[in-house]
């Protein structure tokens, strides 16, 4: 079936629904791409915009309650949409692969990593068991797995983030097959092992001239990886061009404003006169999970109308910080102040106005919104709770914090969470927290859930609060573009210590510290030789976790 | 002598010993040879390459048995085992043919073609038994079954139209949930209906008190004069002349309304302590559980029988108390289970972060526990609350048929098998006589299998499974 020079997998106007609410939805609408051997496609969108469901059809494969309407889906002259299941079978982890987003719910826990790893070769004939295990062993040698002649005969939840989903790569690679499809592979790990990831994913397709379709939202990592870019909104095909000219030159306007979203940035705040009191203090604070401790001393200052990034790959004590200033994890030494009077440290002996005066907006908005209460009880209770207001007064002022998040009152107030996309939702959880007419908020990782654009709202939406309500921020994040597009101070942490701490531009300029240095250097740039670049400067072993380790 | 026998046993044992060992021998042996004899006809697959001798061993007796029940079917004699075979047999040659023409007449559409065989088998063997049913249906003594299928037949379309009805009047969202319904959840809200309709008005449904007694005793069910029936009395009267009908339906009032007042005591006790052991934690969660454990260890039917005793010794002559006393009783025991399941689910719930951010707001317990947790734990504690139903109802029945339970001369469907289960004895000359007991074990069943008709699909639809 090989003809030469025909492209390894071509997609013809194909038409995707989806079933909701007992009619059928479209999910995709008309799309079509081809890709030759060895090329690499990168999908972007927003989430919803049918970058999943495209990259799963190209395998000929749809989710539960979702079908193909028509269109062609040819894999090397195979027909995918009308092969029998017996074919697919044959196809299907033998030549086609699939990296999903997040390994660690994708690799079954009873299982030894090595033991998944073989089951593709053996089942599909491709080699025995003995000589599978080998070849494994090597491909975790060529993604740079530490320890790679024992780390396959560990346990999935033995083993990080990052380096389950180089495992989850390798055992794509076990059959050599001719197309992976990466499900957002990096979306879910921290920047410094991200980059590592990044590089051994590009090395790997490389080194087996594989051909790949890069499923992800973020488009500087896309610029590393893809050789064509392809964007869709909400299933409709926006542009495909080579990976530079869409860089440099993108026609439609939705494309322009996804490359826009990286220059949004604050005008820089006079800084804080010497002398005058902040609102939250915290004052050597140490604390730890039962024996074993988290934070270390930790000290930092945060005034009234400013942001204060906190910044750290997971495990940095980010978020352990926040819970002392909230009372939930009582410190075991050192103070957490509020206007110059110390908070005590339970949350439980803090009184109604104290508890008032620091609210939180969470990560996972899913979780942080009970999904039994409308929007107009999720925002009442604390409107209720703290100012006494009951009834149509109380409807009234949900409705005006309603208008101050930017969400249409009379559409909005009656609706249960699970009926808002996810910028709807981080809204709500501000309007939450606006509801305690509070003057600290401590925003845990609030838009790294969310897509560019989206996040970019929900950013825009906070400064302009802080503006007009003269509210104090504590931000938490691991990404450094939110932290250059909003903080006006950063304090970068690490193992439980503050490592380096002060004004957002002087952050940004050299010298720093090293892991300071190593964080900024791990941001993704969109430049399209900014990985090649950074690896031939750097070397492999001087980027991301293995750096880290030599620290 | 004692030496003696010893020294007998010695023999005997490792006589026993060793034709257990050869027989081990030869078995591992016939293990090894399939091995090989796998491993030369087959050797590039991995099956027989990489298979433990135990294994192999475990297939080589698999395939001794095989053997030796076709050679005892059909060289045996063994005449019933042949036509089982055959059946199987059959069975099996009749789904490969039914996929293989179905791939044929479709010209290979998916269905046919991805079919597995053993969904063909499936398919086969679901035919072959809807066959036995029509079979069975017309045989002459088989007048229970004939019942059964007529009463399923009756229950089902009304199901159906119960269904239909409910799609096409009231609300939207009623409309809509009616049109997502498997046909079982609409047959199962179905029976609870008319069940809840017979109970609530049973005093103007029933033709006769539950207490009335007539001077005819033992009529047969049906109503029909020349088989020992009466057109007053449809389904016939007990020993002492009680109209079974009357007592079926007010037997719905007693037996259910106790069962349901039972299980929503069962829950308010169980809920509310598993939710404060998940929300508060520490020595009160420890304590709570390990209480919860001591009472579970011991067993239910046992525990309550045991308890009912006593209780009937402190009631006295006065029968409510009793009553009273075994819901207490049965409450207390079920809520064991209500317990666990609510601090199971409310554990997950507490680590929330709405959960989180309404500690942080200053809520009390009350509102934590009534306000955030409950709303979110409704699905899985409803499907409980069904499945406890069921076996409350069912506890309560035995505890009637045992003679602890609801007392004469209210109506109950447990003392009523009780009472007539010696009938069960005619079965074989006179089925009329036989049903008899059947009619309110029958009532007991029907009501236990809609509600779990129900109970399935609410933890369907919990669940998000969708197909």
């Amino acid at each position: 079936m090989n003809i030469p020079n025909a492209p390894l997998v071509e997609i013809k106007d194909l038409w995707i629904e989806g079933r909701a609410d007992e009619t059928w939805m479209p999910i995709i609408n008309g799309a079509s791409t081809s890709l030759n051997k060895g090329e690499v496609l990168g999908l972007i969108g927003e989430s919803g915009a049918g970058k999943s469901t495209l990259g799963l059809a190209a395998m000929g494969f749809t989710r539960d309650g979702v079908r193909i309407s028509k269109g062609e889906v040819t894999f090397d002259g195979i027909d995918l949409i009308n092969a029998s299941a017996d074919t697919k079978r044959h196809l299907l982890g033998k030549r086609i692969a699939y990296v999903a987003q997040s390994a660690a719910a994708s690799f079954n826990p009873a299982h030894r990593l090595i033991d998944q790893h073989v089951e593709g070769p053996v089942q599909h004939g491709v080699s025995t068991r003995v000589d599978s295990v080998k070849d494994g062993i090597e491909l975790y040698r060529r993604l740079r797995l530490p320890n790679p002649d024992e780390i396959g005969f560990r346990y999935p939840h033995q083993v990080s983030g990052g380096q389950l989903q180089r495992a989850m790569t390798a055992m794509a690679m076990s059959c050599r097959p001719d197309l992976i499809i990466f499900d957002e592979p990096t979306t879910a790990l921290d920047v410094t092992t991200q980059i590592e990831v990044l590089a051994s994913i590009r090395d790997i397709v490389e080194q087996f001239d594989t051909a790949a379709i890069y499923i992800t939202h973020d488009l500087a990592v896309v610029a590393q990886m893809a050789d064509k870019i392809k964007v869709l909104l909400k299933g409709d095909e926006v542009e495909e061009a080579d990976t530079r000219t869409m860089l440099s030159s993108p026609k439609e306007e939705y494309t322009k404003s996804l490359w826009a979203v990286r220059s949004f940035q604050r005008p820089a705040k006079p800084s804080v006169p010497a002398g005058s009191v902040p609102v939250i203090r915290v004052k050597n604070v140490t604390a730890a999970y039962g024996k074993i401790p988290v934070l270390h001393d930790i000290s930092f200052d945060i005034h009234a109308g400013r942001t204060v990034a906190v910044v750290g790959e997971s495990g940095s004590g980010k978020s352990t910080a926040a819970r002392c200033i909230t009372g939930l994890l009582p410190p075991i030494d050192g103070a957490v102040e509020f206007d110059g009077e110390p908070l005590p440290r339970d949350y439980r002996q803090r009184d109604k106005m104290q508890l008032r005066q620091a609210q939180m907006i969470y990560q996972m908005a899913d979780t942080a919104l009970n999904p039994r209460k409308s929007i107009g009880e999720i925002i009442g209770r604390p409107v209720e709770f703290y100012m006494g207001l009951k009834g149509a007064q109380r409807r009234e002022r949900v409705r005006e914090l309603l208008n101050e998040i930017e969400l249409e009152p009379d559409q909005f107030i009656d609706r249960l969470p699970s009926e808002l996309s996810g910028g709807q939702k981080q809204r709500v959880g501000i309007a939450r927290a606006l509801a305690a007419e509070p003057k600290f908020i401590i925003c845990d990782e609030v838009t790294s859930a969310l897509d560019q654009l989206v996040a970019e709202g929900i950013l825009k939406l906070l400064a302009r609060l802080q503006d007009t309500l003269g509210l104090s921020y504590m931000f938490i994040t691991h990404d450094l573009a939110t932290v250059r597009a909003i903080s006006d101070e950063v304090v970068v942490m690490k193992d439980g210590k503050v490592v380096e701490q002060g004004e957002k531009a002087e952050m940004f300029r050299p010298p720093h510290h090293p892991y300071t240095d190593l964080l900024l250097s791990s941001v993704p740039e969109m430049d399209p030789d900014w990985l090649t670049n950074l690896l031939a400067e750097r070397g492999v072993e001087n980027i991301g976790d293995a750096a880290v380790g030599k620290m | 002598m004692t030496f003696d026998n010893a020294f007998g046993d010695l023999i005997a044992f490792f006589g026993g010993a060793g034709t257990f060992l050869l027989a081990l021998g030869v078995i591992v042996f016939a293990g090894f040879l399939l091995r090989s004899v796998g491993q030369m006809l087959d050797h590039k697959g991995e099956t027989f390459n990489e298979m433990p001798l135990i294994i192999a061993s475990i297939l080589a007796i698999l395939l001794l048995a095989a053997v030796s029940l076709f050679w005892s079917a059909f060289f045996g004699g063994r005449a019933t085992l042949r036509t089982i075979i055959l059946v199987v047999a059959g069975i099996a040659l009749a789904g490969w043919l039914f996929r293989y023409l179905g791939q044929m007449f479709t010209n290979n559409a998916p269905m046919f073609r991805d079919m597995p065989y053993g969904v063909a088998f499936g398919y086969a063997l679901a035919a072959a038994a809807v066959i036995g049913g029509v079979w069975l249906y017309f045989q002459e003594n088989a007048l229970f079954f004939r019942w059964a299928v007529q009463g399923f037949i009756l229950f089902g379309i009304g199901a159906f139209l119960f269904r239909l009805l409910g799609r096409h009047v009231g609300t939207t969202g009623s409309k809509k949930l009616f049109r997502a319904m498997p046909l079982t959840a609409s047959f199962g809200i179905y029976i609870i209906l008319i069940y809840a309709v017979l109970a609530v008005f049973a005093g103007v449904i029933a033709p006769h008190g539950q207490e009335e007694i007539f001077t005819k005793v033992n009529v047969l069910p049906g109503g029909d004069p020349a088989l020992g029936g009466d057109p007053d009395f449809p389904l016939g009267t007990d020993q002492i002349g009680r109209d079974l009908l009357s007592r079926l339906i007010y037997g719905a009032q007693n037996t259910v309304g106790i069962a349901f007042a039972t299980t929503c005591l069962a829950f308010f006790l169980g809920g509310s302590l598993g939710f404060l052991a998940a929300t508060l934690g520490g020595w009160l969660d420890q304590f709570l559980s390990r209480a919860v454990d001591v009472l579970m260890a011991i067993p239910a039917l046992i525990f309550a029988l045991l308890l009912m005793t006593i209780a009937s010794a402190w009631a006295g002559s006065q029968s409510w108390l009793l009553t009273i006393y075994m819901i207490v009783i049965i409450a207390v025991i079920d809520s064991t289970r209500v317990f666990r399941l609510a601090r199971a689910v409310g554990v997950n719930i507490v680590v929330m972060d709405y959960i989180e951010a309404a500690k942080l707001r200053g809520e009390g317990l009350s509102y934590l526990i009534f306000r955030e947790i409950l709303p979110n734990a409704t699905a899985p504690l409803l499907a409980e609350f069904g499945l406890r139903f069921c076996f409350v109802f069912l506890t309560i029945a035995s505890l009637s048929f045992l003679g602890v339970g609801i007392q004469p001369p209210l109506a109950d469907w447990g003392t009523m098998v009780r009472d007539l289960a010696q009938f069960i004895n005619f079965a074989a000359f006179s089925p009329l006589t036989a049903a008899l007991p059947l009619l309110a074990a029958g009532a007991i069943a029907l009501l236990t299998v809609a509600v779990n008709f129900v109970v399935d699909w609410m933890l369907h639809k919990s669940s998000g499974l969708k197909e």
